[in-house]
């Protein structure tokens, strides 16, 4: 028995990926349960939105690179974000304007709406193809690790390690700091208390003066604000490849669905279900289960519950649990 | 006689191709109560509808305080002072109801919290409860809720689409009492009723509608007096 | 109709302007893709025109049907089945016999700690049993030749038997997902569909003893002769010659021409056969339920069942239309599978060629396919124009030449931006 030895096996491979992991995807279904929320569609476009977002950033991260300028330890990309975020809700904004408006004022069907959004994903993957192009990208910079594993080792004189990578901090602070003022906005503003009135009750809002195009402006740019920074946290702590992104739509939708669409703080805890059950299901526990368990049991095989190319399966299996027997999800959400 | 202070006038029109009101009159002084009343159907909803905007008219009038509103739409309306509780779906459920109050003065920017001390002192329980999301109430209390939203753009018309819909009888005289408390403000309230009798006592004005059109109009003591209001709508 | 039989001279034009203008070989390419488009959009018609079921699981049910060709027609591993096919078969039989236990406890317990428990304990349980049968069997399976086979093998049957199959194949997979998730909000299902797609092609890279995964399947057998075989034919080679063509080329385009006509054959049967049912009692019901869901379950329809029943049905054409592609290749390449180009770009046709049509499928499936390989052509030609004045070899002009290669999603997505826009019905409307 070596419970620390396990403990820190755990937390390396499991605790600490799927941390960062959640994150991205709580980031990735804010936006997508913020959309529902106003706009009361699906956006299928929301990866390929993540996906554009980070490629500006990329572009801006290149651009101050080539510029000398850095952000020393951290990564140039934080530095490039706001230009992102700024093109980004350029472009959704643009987007309403020439496409969703229209469907708005007919008040189309939500399916219609979703249809429309996957055109809408077809020209962004288009840009993106176009502009960056279909290869793997790494962009980030600066300190790769935050606590290394042999560092660790020294530090503790275990015999695992447990590194940390900046990136991997990066994104639990970033996200942590976007929710905070995301929940600030939405509760403590006029603004944000306005959407959340349209959310639950657009009848009514439009009776209490409420300018709906407003709001739905602010939503949009929202988004376009969430959806750059899970992109941007993701390729950082990856890699960026516009297909990744697109992919990234089953396990966002599966937390925003999960935690129940429309409620921020369910988007919130649907990502971090999503992101841990898939990490645990995938991961191979044959470590973590040698120092915790006497030699004579010790297992020979991976003690790997699935494989890793099956991590969609996880997300959608615990979709399909919930939308059966939860239908609107954790945190009840709209099912309209 | 001077203009009423609120007059839809001969007001004609429905949601589609056929018509629901025809050549339909309501109107209300200041200050005063005005009730809605007449049988399933007979487009008492709809007529309120038509005041507030919510449906084109094809022919009549909407004046406010002398002013020609008929091409406002239902926004515009509020900023004009004129205020309507749904007869459903009147509340943000998800909300505090603080926040409900806080809506209900959006278009506002001076200091609310003077409207909001009014509107507490209006409804006591509502104080108490405003911290607490508005859907976890009682019927009677999210009626408050809405009446108060209404109340917090300082309208000088309230309009309200059965406000005692599904309340108790206690709760339902509870709230008349309430609403000619608002009235003796000096706002002006027209109201829509399943509550025909309880709703004539407190009327100053009475509208009987039949198939989208006046049948009898009176003072509500004198509705109730007439044998065959009596008879035809009020159940003897 | 004379609109419509425009429209349809109008995408034989394009054909025969590919024709002339490039090769007679590439434009009948173009049309046996354009043919299966055709009957894979014709299968997505009936589920969203017919019933309005959104599903975009539509490459998941296309690789079943890919799958079918390899399972059905491929030829047999010696001594694959032997050493762990019967073990693969009850594992699977055990996963299935283990949900179906799962759902009979959840169903017929009442609830409670003890129905929780037996649940996890059945489920886990289960799930232990099936992998101690399934993996020494997959071990055993994937060690045989592994460099050349490393499969459970194929049934060695005529490959066109693996039609049908595929939609057989397609339509279990389908009843098993409607039974599931066809209950749910339409955007749910979308979700559900996107998923289930996912995992499909997930299993097809992972199992490499179904299908040797990415390692691909070459060589599977085809319906019609080889070119080789043909260009060694005495008789062929003076046949073409006495026509005045090069055996080579007239090769190719004769197989391709064996294709196209047992691909139109396929499209002739579908489509008599749905518009047979649009017509029939069932396809008023159908359209009825489409329109109307409570009005339809409140005069005593069983909304769910037809539901199922269209689903299954149109799963099954598109795995018809898989089955059909793969056979064209001559391989099983799960690596290529992607869900822009065999989801949405079918959901592109159905749009354009109008939601609700059977024709207006099929003239999608033409006209999208078309434009989707034409797009990329023609974008290199607009970017040679807007390059022509730059100086050569400057980043810029590499870049958009390169990039024109892109232009296709792109060019999609405003079509049926455009469509949906202007003309929401589509260029055939539907009924």
């Amino acid at each position: 028995m070596d419970i620390l030895n396990a403990l820190v096996a755990f937390l390396n491979f499991v605790f600490v990926p799927g941390l960062a992991y959640g994150a991205q995807l709580a980031l990735g279904a804010l936006g997508v349960t913020l959309i529902y929320g106003i706009l009361r569609f699906s956006n299928f476009a929301h990866g390929d939105t993540m996906a554009f977002g980070t490629m500006v950033t990329i572009l801006g991260t290149w651009g101050l690179q080539a510029a000398g300028v850095s952000a020393g330890p951290l990564p140039t990309a934080l530095l490039a974000l706001p230009l992102g975020i700024a093109v980004t809700a350029a472009l959704v904004l643009g987007t309403d304007r020439a496409v969703y408006r229209f469907y708005r004022r007919q008040k189309a069907a939500p399916t219609i709406l979703v249809i429309v959004s996957l055109g809408v994903m077809f020209v962004m993957n288009g840009i993106v193809r176009f502009i960056i192009g279909v290869e793997e990208i790494g962009f980030t910079d600066g300190e790769r690790f935050l606590i290394t594993a042999g560092d660790f080792r020294n530090m503790t004189g275990l015999s695992e390690g447990l590194a940390i990578r900046t990136t991997q901090a990066i994104t639990v602070v970033t996200a942590v700091i976007v929710v905070a003022a995301l929940f600030w906005f939405l509760n403590r503003t006029r603004t944000g208390k306005s959407m959340r009135a349209f959310s639950d009750n657009e009848d009514l809002a439009l009776l209490s003066g409420i300018n709906p195009e407003r709001v739905v402006a602010v939503t949009w740019i929202l988004a376009a604000a969430l959806a750059t920074t899970a992109g941007v946290l993701y390729g950082l702590d990856k890699s960026f490849k516009a297909f990744t992104y697109f992919q990234l739509l089953l396990p966002i939708f599966a937390s925003a669905i999960v935690g129940g669409l429309g409620s921020p703080i369910g988007a919130i805890a649907g990502g971090f279900v999503i992101a841990f059950s898939e990490v645990t299901v995938t991961y191979a526990w044959k470590k973590v289960a040698t120092y915790l368990l006497p030699d004579a049991l010790a297992p020979d095989g991976l003690v790997q519950l699935m494989s890793t190319d099956y991590k969609f399966a996880v997300s959608f299996a615990i979709l399909i649990i919930v939308l059966l027997f939860m239908p609107t999800g954790l945190f009840k959400g709209k099912s309209v | 006689m001077a203009e009423p202070f609120l007059i839809g006038e001969n007001m004609t029109g429905g949601y589609g191709a056929a018509d629901i009101l025809h050549g339909c009159t309501l109107a209300v002084e200041k200050g005063q109560i005005a009730v809605i009343v007449g049988p399933n159907g007979a487009g008492k909803s709809t007529a309120m509808k038509a005041v507030f905007g919510m449906l084109k008219l094809r022919a009549g009038h909407v004046r406010l305080d002398g002013e020609d509103i008929t091409a406002l739409s239902p926004q515009a309306r509020v900023a004009k002072g004129m205020a309507f509780v749904p007869q459903t779906h009147n509340i943000f459920t998800s909300m505090t109801v603080e926040e409900n109050l806080e809506m209900g003065a959006f278009l506002r920017r001076d200091d609310i919290r003077g409207t909001m001390e009014q509107v507490y002192g209006l409804f006591p329980i509502l104080k108490q409860k405003r911290r607490q999301p508005a859907g976890e109430l009682s019927g009677g209390q999210r009626q408050q809720v809405a009446v108060g939203r209404a109340l917090m753009t300082q309208p000088k018309v309230l309009m309200l689409d059965e406000p005692t819909a599904g309340v108790s009888p206690i709760v339902m005289d509870e709230l008349f009492d309430r609403i000619i408390e608002v009235a003796r403000t000096g706002i002006s309230i027209l109201m829509v009723e399943q509550n025909a009798r309880q709703a004539l006592m407190i009327a100053d004005r009475g509208y009987v509608l039949v198939q989208g059109a006046n049948r009898f109009t009176d003072t509500g003591p004198a509705l109730m007096a007439d044998p065959e209001v009596r008879r035809s709508f009020l159940g003897g | 109709m004379n609109r419509n039989l425009l429209l349809f001279a109008f995408v034989a034009l394009l054909f025969i302007a590919t024709g002339m203008l490039q090769s007679w070989n590439s434009a009948l390419g173009i049309l046996n893709m354009a043919l299966i488009s055709a009957i894979m959009a014709l299968g997505v018609n009936m589920q969203w025109g017919y019933a309005g079921l959104f599903n975009v699981g539509v490459m998941g049910f296309v690789a079943l049907g890919g799958l079918a060709v390899v399972l059905t027609a491929a030829q047999p591993v010696p001594g694959a089945f032997a050493a762990g096919g019967w073990a693969i078969l009850g594992a699977l039989a055990l996963a299935a016999a283990t949900l179906a236990a799962a759902v009979a406890i959840w169903r017929r317990m009442r609830a409670g700690w003890t129905r929780t428990l037996t649940l996890l304990a059945v489920l886990i349980g289960g799930f232990f049993a099936f992998r101690a049968l399934f993996d020494p069997a997959v071990a055993a399976i994937e060690a045989i030749n592994p460099a050349l086979t490393g499969n459970i093998g194929g049934l060695g049957l005529p490959v066109l038997l693996a039609w049908p199959a595929g939609g057989l194949l397609a339509a279990i997979a389908a009843w098993a997902i409607g039974k599931t998730a066809l209950g749910l909000r339409s955007d749910y299902l979308a979700i559900a569909t996107l998923g289930i797609a996912e995992i499909i092609i997930a299993v097809m890279k992972n199992e490499d003893w179904l299908a040797r995964g990415v390692k691909n399947m070459i060589s599977l057998p085809r319906p019609v002769p080889y070119e080789v075989d043909l260009q060694r034919s005495a008789a062929f080679v003076s046949w073409a010659q006495g026509w005045g063509f090069d055996p080579v080329t007239a090769s190719a385009i004769v197989v391709k021409l064996c294709y196209a006509a047992l691909f139109v054959a396929v499209l002739a049967i579908i489509i008599t056969l749905s518009e047979l049912a649009l017509r029939s009692p069932w396809g008023r019901m159908m359209r009825a339920i489409r329109d109307n869901e409570v009005a339809a379950a409140a005069m005593g329809k069983n909304v769910t069942r037809r539901h199922l029943q269209i689903f299954v049905l149109g799963a099954a054409v598109i795995g018809i239309a898989g089955a059909m592609m793969t056979t064209l290749d001559s391989q099983l390449t799960p690596g290529t599978y992607n869900p822009l180009r065999f989801t949405f770009l079918v959901w592109v046709m159905v749009i354009v060629g109008g939601s609700g049509s059977n024709w207006g499928a099929v003239l999608g499936g033409f006209l999208i396919w078309w434009l989707w390989v034409m797009v990329e052509p023609i974008g290199l030609a607009v970017m040679g124009a807007v390059t022509a004045g730059m100086a050569d070899g400057s980043w810029l002009k590499v870049h958009l030449q390169d990039s024109a290669a892109h232009m296709r999603l792109l060019t999609m997505g405003l079509i049926l931006l455009i469509v949906l826009r202007f003309s929401p019905r589509g260029l055939i409307p539907g009924r």
